[in-house]
């Protein structure tokens, strides 16, 4: 995955959010956030359920609309389009070619029970990106490998634990080659002794450089990896810094409170 | 009762060659309408899970009118009413074989419409979600990831009805179409053996339909250890 970008895109922040709102009737569920993040950067996001976190994510491949704000990724407008001053949503067939450039990684996995795990990987590539079965299965056996699944290509999920469904789900959306990957709590549904397998591989993608948005209630794997942490309560981003500061110096009594109370579990 | 084997013994060689021919009507009728009611099920379930409200209420409008009409009326309607509607047009081709084939069909339609439905709702939103994340159009996520595990879920309950398609073909001696309960009748009256002949008729049934249960169960039993 090539996370190197141009001279002109150093700059940039690979994605932008500006004043995101989201409600749900009468819950608002984000009440306006901004963030960037920068080409190869690790962002973890914790807080309280119900702060608003995996909306955000959601929010960021448009599997929820946002009810206010932008987002950018490398400058484009995710999921909308300016026609003249107005803001007019995508296509499904715009937004799909968006979301290619985004992968999402579900805390329940989402694999497809009909496939094998090398099809669950080389459907996207050959059903969107249009390669050919060759080409995507040569793709899809690599990225197999890489989280350490090599031995059990032509199984189907069911036959597969937790800890490595998860893993070939990280697969599947390598093999899209995304420039930012978007993990929703993916350790939360999993039994305590399949979590640090999974974890390997999301250490192994932050060492190789990928840019990564991770929502996560693992503290200690946040401050291993992220070089940014985002505290978010109540739909609002209360405090962010480095990992070392967020996590062990909090300025704000809400993360103070909150940390107390996961350590205290 | 006691002279039902002496009957046979005397009748069969010409009842069951004439049965059997009519038969072949009647599995005819099921073949093509089952098609018919798939094709129409398909389409309405699409419809009715469709985020166009239009189109959800045209398939909505579609499927309640037709489950609540009995199948005789639809039969009826569908035979007799077009040809009064429009007599300008030559009706000719329009048979009582067409007529059942099509009255079948758009009924059995509504049936499957639901099952299919049931069946697309029964996954779990988060494979919808899993494909258009990794960048398929809604269209291509129903094709390659929905469909496929819908066709799973419902194909028992699909075998089910094209059990009760079969069945339900006699109705279509009312319009006059010669399946084997048409046949049956005209033989019964003209050798005044009622009860014989019926006996018979309920065995050719029975022989056409319980191979459709057998894989009908046999469908449901490698589903349920495949998941």
């Amino acid at each position: 995955m090539s996370t190197v970008g141009s001279e002109a895109n150093g700059r940039q922040p690979l994605l932008k959010i500006e004043n995101l709102h989201k409600r749900f009737g009468e819950l608002e569920v984000l009440r306006g956030v901004d963030l960037e993040v920068r080409r190869g950067e690790k962002v973890s996001i914790i807080g309280p359920s119900g702060s608003g976190k995996t909306t955000l994510l959601r929010c960021i491949n448009y599997l929820e609309k946002p009810s206010g704000g932008h987002i950018y990724i490398d400058g484009t407008l995710i999921g909308e389009k300016k026609s003249g001053e107005n803001y007019v949503h995508l296509s499904d067939r715009e937004l799909a070619r968006e979301r290619q450039e985004i992968g999402f990684v579900f805390q329940r996995f989402n694999l497809f029970p009909h496939l094998t795990a090398l099809g669950n990987v080389t459907i996207a590539p050959q059903r969107v990106l249009g390669l050919s079965r060759e080409v995507a299965e040569k793709r899809g056996r690599e990225m197999l490998q890489k989280v350490g699944l090599s031995h059990k290509v032509d199984e189907y999920p069911e036959r597969l634990s937790g800890g490595q469904q998860q893993r070939v789900a990280i697969a599947r959306v390598l093999a899209m080659q995304p420039k930012l990957m978007l993990f929703d709590e993916a350790t939360s549904a999993l039994d305590p002794e399949l979590i640090g397998e999974v974890l390997r591989v999301m250490r192994q993608l932050a060492d190789e450089g990928s840019t990564m948005v991770i929502v996560t209630h693992e503290i200690q794997f946040a401050s291993e990896v992220s070089d940014r942490v985002i505290f978010m309560d109540q739909g609002r981003i209360v405090e962010q810094g480095p990992p070392k500061e967020v996590l062990f110096k909090p300025r704000e009594p809400r993360t103070r409170e909150f940390l107390k109370h996961i350590q205290a579990r | 009762m006691l002279q039902l084997p002496e009957i046979y013994a005397e009748n069969i060689h010409r009842w069951l060659p004439e049965l059997l021919y009519y038969s072949l009507t009647t599995l005819k009728i099921g073949f093509f309408s089952f098609v018919l009611a798939v094709l129409f099920g398909v389409f309405f379930a699409l419809c009715r899970t469709s985020r166009n409200r239009f189109l959800r209420g045209f398939a909505i409008g579609y499927i309640e009118i037709a489950r609540g009409l009995p199948i005789v009326v639809v039969l009826y309607i569908v035979y007799f009413v077009p040809p009064q509607l429009f007599p300008g047009i030559n009706w000719q081709w329009f048979s009582d074989f067409t007529a059942a084939v099509l009255g079948l069909g758009l009924h059995g339609g509504a049936i499957l419409a639901e099952v299919f439905r049931s069946g697309i709702e029964a996954l779990h939103k988060g494979q919808r979600e899993a494909a258009i994340s990794l960048g398929m159009t809604p269209a291509k996520a129903m094709t390659y990831i929905i469909l496929p595990q819908a066709a799973r879920i419902v194909l028992p309950p699909t075998g089910n009805y094209a059990i009760g398609l079969l069945k339900d073909t006699s109705l279509c001696t009312l319009i006059g179409v010669n399946e084997i309960m048409n046949g049956a009748k005209s033989i019964a009256s003209s050798d005044y053996q009622p009860m014989a002949v019926f006996v018979l008729v309920a065995v050719i049934y029975f022989a056409m339909s319980y191979p459709l249960s057998l894989a009908v169960r046999y469908m449901e039993r490698r589903l349920r250890v495949s998941g």
